[in-house]
């Protein structure tokens, strides 16, 4: 036996070990995206293939056709974009604070964010149930917004602290030296530097904001027309009956915004959220 | 990292008046009003405010309505009245909380157990494979991470339906003719499994590409040395390796714990807590009695007896935390 061969019988369980791996974590999405493409009488079958015989865009369009699907669509995006925006602006001015100025407090301001970032909010359910109710804010899209701002403000504050941190200030003082304003300096040196931290952050608080299920499906109740994706697929079987096919081209669609972004950041998602996650 | 490190910076005594540090710690910026005065405090202010309102204060509300009698009757009348502690008796004098809450702590024994040993073991075999396979398996670990939730869980329906699933189909062609039509949402225990499996298979990539960027960390010269000194693959890992990514390890850890105690949306979707009990946890259980039998003062009581339960691993957390922020500085 060569050498080769040898080596290459040595490394085969490890390698048969990263096909099962890669198998079990691709089989459910894999599983998901073929039921969606396979026509009814072939998913009620006693015996599933692993490859449809034929393929049908049947179950997108029962899908794209139900009732509210582009309304559900509308108020996912606004709240998630809007949340993330404010989460953005107002945690990029409370980092900048926290890395570039000395002040007192500052200490227990820091402690006060990581504390915050571990927030209870499965636990929160009740007492922001009944304050919307108090404050008329029950049923709306705002309240919603709200939530999920300061859901991901923590995080998103941590890591552009981080990444302003990584910003040398003699940019910014040079710049100053020539005639910018403090805010100038700012906006023409160190924002364009910042670019990546905003990406990784902002990409945080859209996959939470985007697939967050518990708030939209407590505080959202009698406005059915303000209920968000997530809600609205985890009643698709009662919507549907038993209609699988189109369960799973719904699922197919919700979840692909999420997978191709992850897909093309790659490298910046895990580095930053590693980053971010074990820092707190 | 260096949020604690900082601190120990020379501060000017409290009293007296700002000089001109203006930026950075030990840096001695321009003189400029940015930096002194009200500006820190402006630009914080929306944050403050917005944890004041958004968490501060629900979590007021939540304590002050576990110690109120408050049913839909005081919720439409807004006449709740202070009963002391009587709902946290209540709810330690019934025998079903305690069993939701031994259920809680099995679910997240039998969890966190998982996927602490599965994502170390992918871990460590992400770091052995060629530069291909390591590729495959990240964007693997990856993918699965991007899962939504809620598309997880219906997929996961899914996979499990007692009649046109894909699992009763190969348990049933591989000679395991009891798992026809076998209805697993029926079963306690098997529905249990399936919201065990739903969860670690959630929740291995993110431990898994942690754990794995902190093995990375570690040089390599060590493993040679020890190599050399004819240690074997278990003991190397016990002595080289696992005390080097200990602090991650433990990091990832209570994380697990803390989102594994509050898992909810999973449960919620797929089983509501059933088949009878079998599957209700501290947060399902909250939310059951709250929004579903209108007790919010007994379901306030049963939440903050969760998050005095997860404080426990918070210290925890934040201890590690500290600890590792000065063994870097």
């Amino acid at each position: 036996m060569s050498t080769t061969t040898r080596l290459r019988l040595r490394r085969l369980p490890l390698n048969a070990a990263a096909v099962v791996t890669v198998v079990v974590c691709l089989f459910p999405v894999y599983w998901m995206v073929v039921t969606a493409f396979t026509p009814s009488r072939d998913i009620q079958s006693d015996n599933p293939r692993l490859l449809p015989e034929s393929w049908t865009l049947d179950h997108f369009r029962t899908a794209v056709g139900a009732d509210g699907f582009g309304l559900f669509w509308r108020n996912s995006i606004l709240v998630t974009l809007s949340a993330v925006a404010l989460a953005l602006v107002i945690a990029l001015g409370a980092a900048y604070a926290v890395a570039r100025m000395r002040w007192r407090g500052r200490r227990q301001f820091v402690l006060m964010v990581f504390i915050a970032q571990m927030a209870p909010w499965e636990s929160l359910i009740i007492p922001v149930y009944i304050i919307s109710r108090d404050t008329d804010m029950l049923d709306r899209l705002p309240t919603l917004t709200l939530v999920y701002f300061m859901m991901t403000l923590p995080f998103t504050l941590i890591v552009l602290r981080g990444f302003i941190d990584t910003i040398p200030p003699e940019l910014e003082e040079s710049a100053q030296v020539d005639g910018c304003t403090r805010l100038g300096a700012f906006r023409h040196i160190a924002f364009p530097l910042l670019a990546p931290g905003l990406m990784a952050t902002s990409l945080f608080g859209y996959i939470t904001a985007w697939n967050e299920f518990t708030y939209a499906n407590f505080l959202i109740i009698k406005q059915q027309d303000n209920r968000t994706l997530p809600v609205w697929l985890s009643s698709f079987q009662n919507v549907f009956g038993t209609d699988w096919g189109a369960t799973m081209a719904a699922s197919t669609l919700f979840a692909a915004p999420a997978l191709v972004v992850f897909l093309v950041l790659q490298r910046h998602v895990t580095s930053g959220f590693a980053a971010g996650a074990v820092k707190g | 990292m260096s949020a604690v490190r900082e601190q120990t910076a020379p501060h000017p005594p409290p009293s007296t008046p700002r000089p001109r540090r203006t930026t950075g710690p030990g840096r001695r910026g321009p003189s400029q009003d940015g930096g002194r005065g009200i500006w820190p405090y402006v630009l914080i202010a929306p944050a403050v405010l917005g944890t004041l309102y958004l968490l501060v204060y629900p979590l007021v509300r939540a304590v002050v309505i576990s110690l109120q009698d408050f049913g839909l009757r005081q919720l439409i009348l807004g006449d709740a009245r202070f009963v002391g502690l009587k709902n946290y008796e209540t709810l330690l004098g019934d025998s079903r909380f305690w069993e939701v809450v031994r259920r809680t702590f099995l679910f997240m024994a039998v969890n966190v157990v998982l996927i602490m040993v599965l994502s170390t073991l992918v871990a460590l075999m992400i770091e052995r494979l060629g530069r291909f396979g390591r590729i495959a398996v990240l964007s693997a670990l990856v993918l699965t991470w991007a899962m939504p939730v809620i598309a997880a869980t219906t997929v996961f329906q899914w996979l499990f339906h007692s009649e046109f699933g894909i699992v009763n189909a190969v348990l049933t062609d591989l000679g395991f003719e009891s798992f026809d039509r076998y209805p697993w949402f029926a079963h306690g225990p098997a529905a249990f499994a399936i919201l065990v499996a739903l969860i670690v298979w959630q929740s291995v990539p993110f431990a898994a590409i942690t754990l794995y960027s902190a093995l990375t960390t570690v040089p390599t010269e060590l493993y040679e040395s020890a190599r050399l000194d004819g240690a074997s693959g278990p003991r190397i890992f016990r002595s080289i390796t696992f005390p080097i990514v200990r602090p991650i390890f433990m990091l990832v850890l209570s994380l697990e714990v803390i989102w594994t105690f509050k898992a909810f949306v999973q449960i919620w979707v797929m089983t509501n807590g059933g088949p009878g009990d079998a599957t209700t946890i501290l947060p399902v259980y909250a939310v059951q009695t709250a929004l579903s039998s209108q007790r919010y003062d007994l379901g306030s009581a049963a939440s903050m007896v969760t998050v005095v339960l997860m404080s426990g691993v918070l210290v925890l957390y934040f201890r590690q935390m500290f600890r590792q922020e000065d063994e870097l500085s």
